[in-house]
């Protein structure tokens, strides 16, 4: 007996090495095991108790196993007939029971957080509503308070629990920013999903696709910009600026007539494609090109050039999306990418 | 004495394409699931390669998704559940004592059925492109619209024909189980594997046609323009889902109960010990089957069913790990003061309790519906899946294989290269997945085509290639040793093993046509082991010889299941022609077999003492 609980207390340090490295395992933006705010920490505690009752009962296991395998091999030459037990009456009441309770621990709280996340905060007013819509491949958010519609980049204020509605435009995805909140899927029709959560912390936030939605489902990321309230104002009052339309009056009606019949900048143009408002200080063209002016991988490159990348062959950067190849010159495409690279807004 | 009417007898190739011996078709679906695996396998390594660096581009976004769609639905129904039947085929009927399973017609039709519903599956490689939906094909992605090529056509027609096989299969197992035992081989004296295939074949009677009616609606909306699933026209998307789910969660149960069976009778025969707590294990293996059909929604946690829905499917999901945890502890304890022999079958065995311990514990940490928001649809489902899949119900077919190759065939697979395949390919399985956890709660969403640079998930991804590729060894080194195997002479004894517990024990190996020359008395648990025990030479006979009555071979199932893989066609392509021929040859076969009296044949006693049996 003494010596299997040598073994255990030998091995709770070594545990609770693990337990260190799993809460401190991964990226700010993007891991569910550091995370950055109350929905997220709310799961990742059920997590954290769910690994410690799992990580317990493994290592009851692998030590019984271990002591058996090693106990009971077979010697060379032995021919004795072990005792055949037909079972054990205590021991499979034990091994019945103590799951049981285990599972008690694991379920008051996996339900009572069932209920609290279930919190319905769409009538909500202090709350920042903001209606997800999914499409292959790229993110709508409508932010019916404010009248502002954007999308790729979901800017919220850190001060308010953000109330989503979700839903898609075509086939079904799943809205999940890891850091943040667990996903929800959006679905079709009139099947809304509601989901909240909040960013105490500002700062950028990686927001994936977690459904197979067709051949870019890999490259349908978004990201979440926490800012402070001011910031927040500022960009709502940006967003709703009148529009500035490139200088030169050649591009500026070549971009109204191929640009503009789809997409919006500010007040002006359609509205069922990525509104393309504050271009320049995006951090990603089409949500998988990151911009960054010192690039380092395949997908990264100035806003510049990942524009001109974008718009030069949609298909290549995203294959199956619906953008069409747009019929302009080199010269056109690197003078409309140089105009939108330079609409920023100042939040 | 009745004797035998004069029926043709075939050999060679027109033996295997009529056989309606459950031996032979237990062979066919060895070859054949094989085959499929090793296709899945390759499908496998072709998405590992994809994913071993960041922003790769060794196939296109599209092909990836075809790869990971035909690598699921291959290697769950046309690798896993067939090479179940094989050892099901090969081992149920010996085990309860009988001379073949209860309809072996129905036997063959079932193999055929499966064979051509998964060619057709296949083919859709070589007409523009497989099915790329998921193995789950969730709708509208799988709809028309939305995957206007013909990759789910394919899915939708292969699953349905390779269904039927499945159903026929499952009911001639259940039928053979209750009423073909020996004297004396009461419910409670069967053995472990003869109950998880009996629990297994009640949930595929139930299951199946679940998804063969979701099939059928799929496959309704797409040739016929139906509204099912079209959300425009007031379908409904996630009925698609429950239905999906109300089949896919008891599959699950119908994969792995048959590797717990295997799992059951390798580990008591080389501990050399009685199964510990066996009527806690039939109870468990029955619980499991039963909560099986309880727990579909815990899939579609983030569906949106509501927090009622998704804590009653937490709460049903979790009390899965008691009779789970029982089956568990009850092998431990077989073991626990036994004598353990790790030869290659005990290996596996051994190695898929752990394995298998891990993929249960992550099954109840996505029980939890709060903490399954985040674990959903990342690499920590892929990797729980897989270890409940590959750690468990692959390791359990290996244990299975080496444990009944000997019955099977008559030769025992080389341990040498048995304990190779053994060790790389448990050491490639846990490479390949237990990173694959981190990779899932670090924020990887499982189906991506590829990763951003610099996100952390480099490293455990090249981990995770290079165990895939481990595995892929281990598993050439398995067909090496068939082959090696095949070229040895057949000389086993009826218990090769000299501590076989159970009726296949008693025969010959291989066993012969007839099985047993005299139905056997069973006089309790463990049948052989019993006898053994009490001194005997081996099992009493309840009969006295006899000519034994066969069913005589046909041709009519394999015609039947061309005509269906003809008709498939036709109706993909809109020939009706075409399919009304395919549905013809069918039914004409169906006529044939209805109106033609087909009174089998005898064995003679002295045919069976001519090919040396011991009566």
């Amino acid at each position: 007996m003494m010596n299997r609980w040598h073994v255990v207390k030998r091995l709770l340090p070594l545990l609770a090495v693990m337990a260190l490295l799993l809460s401190a395992c991964g990226r700010e933006d993007l891991s569910t095991l550091n995370p950055q705010g109350p929905v997220a920490e709310e799961q990742f505690g059920l997590m954290k108790l769910s690994i410690s009752i799992m990580v317990l009962v493994v290592v009851v296991v692998f030590a019984i196993a271990i002591y058996v395998l090693i106990r009971f091999r077979r010697r060379p030459g032995d021919k004795t007939i072990p005792v055949q037990v037909e079972g054990n009456h205590k021991l499979e009441i034990i091994w019945t029971v103590i799951p049981l309770v285990l599972l008690v621990i694991l379920g008051v709280p996996t339900i009572q957080s069932v209920f609290g996340l279930a919190k319905d905060y769409s009538k909500d007013e202090n709350a920042v509503q903001i209606k997800v819509t999914a499409h292959q491949y790229w993110w709508e958010f409508d932010y019916p308070q404010y009248g502002v519609k954007t999308a790729q980049e979901m800017i919220i204020p850190t001060n308010a629990v953000i109330s989503i509605e979700a839903k898609t435009a075509d086939v079904i995805h799943s809205f999940w920013i890891p850091s943040l909140a667990g996903k929800i899927d959006t679905n079709p029709g009139g099947n809304v999903n509601r989901m909240y959560f909040e960013a105490p912390k500002s700062g950028v936030y990686l927001g994936k696709c977690a459904e197979l939605c067709g051949p870019s489902h890999a490259y349908m990321d978004f990201k979440v910009k926490a800012v402070d309230e001011a910031s927040f104002e500022r960009w709502v009052a940006g967003m709703k600026a009148p529009a500035e339309m490139p200088s030169d009056p050649e591009i500026a009606e070549l971009f109204a007539s191929q640009c503009l019949t789809c997409h919006a900048v500010g007040d002006k143009g359609g509205t069922i494609y990525p509104n393309l408002t504050g271009m320049g200080d995006r951090l990603a063209v089409a949500g998988f090109l990151i911009n960054t002016d010192d690039p380092q991988y395949k997908n990264e490159g100035t806003v510049y050039d990942n524009l001109v990348r974008w718009i030069a062959d949609p298909q290549e950067v995203k294959p199956g999306n619906n953008m069409p190849k747009v019929d302009l010159t080199q010269q056109e495409i690197e003078a409309i990418a140089k105009y939108l690279s330079e609409q920023k807004l100042d939040y | 004495m009745a004797h035998g009417h004069a029926v043709k007898r075939y050999s060679g190739l027109m033996d295997w394409l009529t056989t309606v011996d459950h031996k032979k078709i237990g062979v066919l679906y060895l070859i054949a699931g094989g085959f499929f695996f090793l296709i899945g396998g390759l499908e496998a390594i072709l998405i590992r390669i994809q994913l071993w660096k960041p922003l790769n581009d060794f196939v296109s976004p599209d092909t990836y998704n075809e790869l990971l769609t035909m690598h699921g639905t291959t290697m769950i129904f046309l690798a896993a559940m067939p090479i179940l039947f094989a050892l099901m085929n090969a081992i149920v009927p010996l085990q309860i004592g009988a001379r073949d399973v209860a309809f072996p017609f129905l036997n063959s039709l079932g193999f055929w059925t499966f064979f051509f519903g998964g060619v057709l599956l296949n083919v859709s490689w070589f007409t523009g492109g497989a099915p790329d939906a998921g193995w789950t094909s969730y709708v509208p992605l799988a709809s028309d619209t939305y995957s206007a090529d013909k990759g789910v056509d394919y899915y939708v027609m292969g699953l349905q024909i390779a269904g039927i096989g499945t159903l026929v299969g499952g009911i001639n197992f259940l039928v053979t189980i209750i009423n073909m035992r020996a004297p004396g081989m009461s419910f409670m004296r069967m053995p472990m594997f003869t109950w998880s295939a009996f629990i297994a074949s009640a949930l595929i009677l139930f299951a199946f046609p679940a998804l063969t009616v979701g099939l059928v609606a799929l496959m309704f909306d797409r040739l016929f323009s139906a509204n099912f699933f079209n959300v425009a026209n007031g379908g409904n998307v996630v009925l698609w889902e429950h239905i999906f789910w109300i089949f896919g969660h008891p599959e699950v149960y119908i994969l792995i109960l048959p590797a717990f069976g295997i799992i059951s009778e390798v580990v008591s025969t080389f501990s050399r010990k009685r199964l510990f707590g066996y009527s806690s294990m039939v109870f468990a293996t029955v619980l499991i089957g039963f909560l099986g059909f309880m727990v579909w929604a815990h899939h579609m946690f983030t569906t949106g069913l509501g927090p009622i829905a998704n804590a009653l499917f937490s709460i049903a999901t979790m009390l899965i790990a008691v009779p789970t945890g029982i089956k568990i502890f009850n092998w431990l304890f077989t073991m626990w003061g036994g004598s353990i022999r790790f030869n290659v079958a005990n290996l596996f065995a051994i190695g898929f309790i752990p394995t298998f311990v891990m993929g249960g514990v992550t099954g109840v940490m996505l029980a939890a519906a709060p903490a399954d928001y985040q674990y959903h649809d990342t690499y920590f489902v892929v990797a729980h899946f897989h270890y409940v899949i590959v750690g468990g119900l692959v390791l359990g077919i290996f244990a299975g294989l080496f444990y009944w190759w000997p019955k099977m065939f008559g030769r025992m697979l080389n341990e040498g290269l048995g304990k190779i395949t053994f060790w790389t390919f448990f050491i490639g399985f846990h490479l390949t997945f237990f990173v694959q956890h981190f990779l899932g709660l670090l924020g990887m969403p499982r189906r991506i085509y590829t990763y951003q640079d610099g996100l952390g998930l480099n490293g455990m991804n090249l981990i995770s290639t290079v165990g895939a590729i481990l595995m892929g060894i281990g598993t050439i080194v398995f067909l090496i040793n068939i082959i090696v195997t095949a070229k040895k002479p057949k000389n086993l004894s009826n218990d090769p093993w000299e501590d076989g517990r159970t009726l296949e024990w008693a025969i010959p190996s291989p066993a012969p046509e007839y099985n047993f020359a005299q139905t056997p008395l069973v006089r309790g648990y463990d049948a052989l082991w019993k006898e053994k025990m009490d001194g005997n030479k081996g099992m009493t006979p309840a009969e006295p010889l006899g000519p034994i009555h066969m069913p005589s071979p046909s041709i009519l199932p394999f015609i039947m299941s061309i005509g269906l893989f003809i008709a498939g066609f036709g109706f993909m392509y809109n020939h009706y022609i075409v399919a009304i021929i395919g549905l013809v040859i069918t039914f004409a076969c169906m006529f044939l077999r209805s109106v033609i009296d087909d009174h089998g044949f005898h064995i003679e006693p002295d045919e069976m003492h001519d090919k040396g049996v011991k009566g």
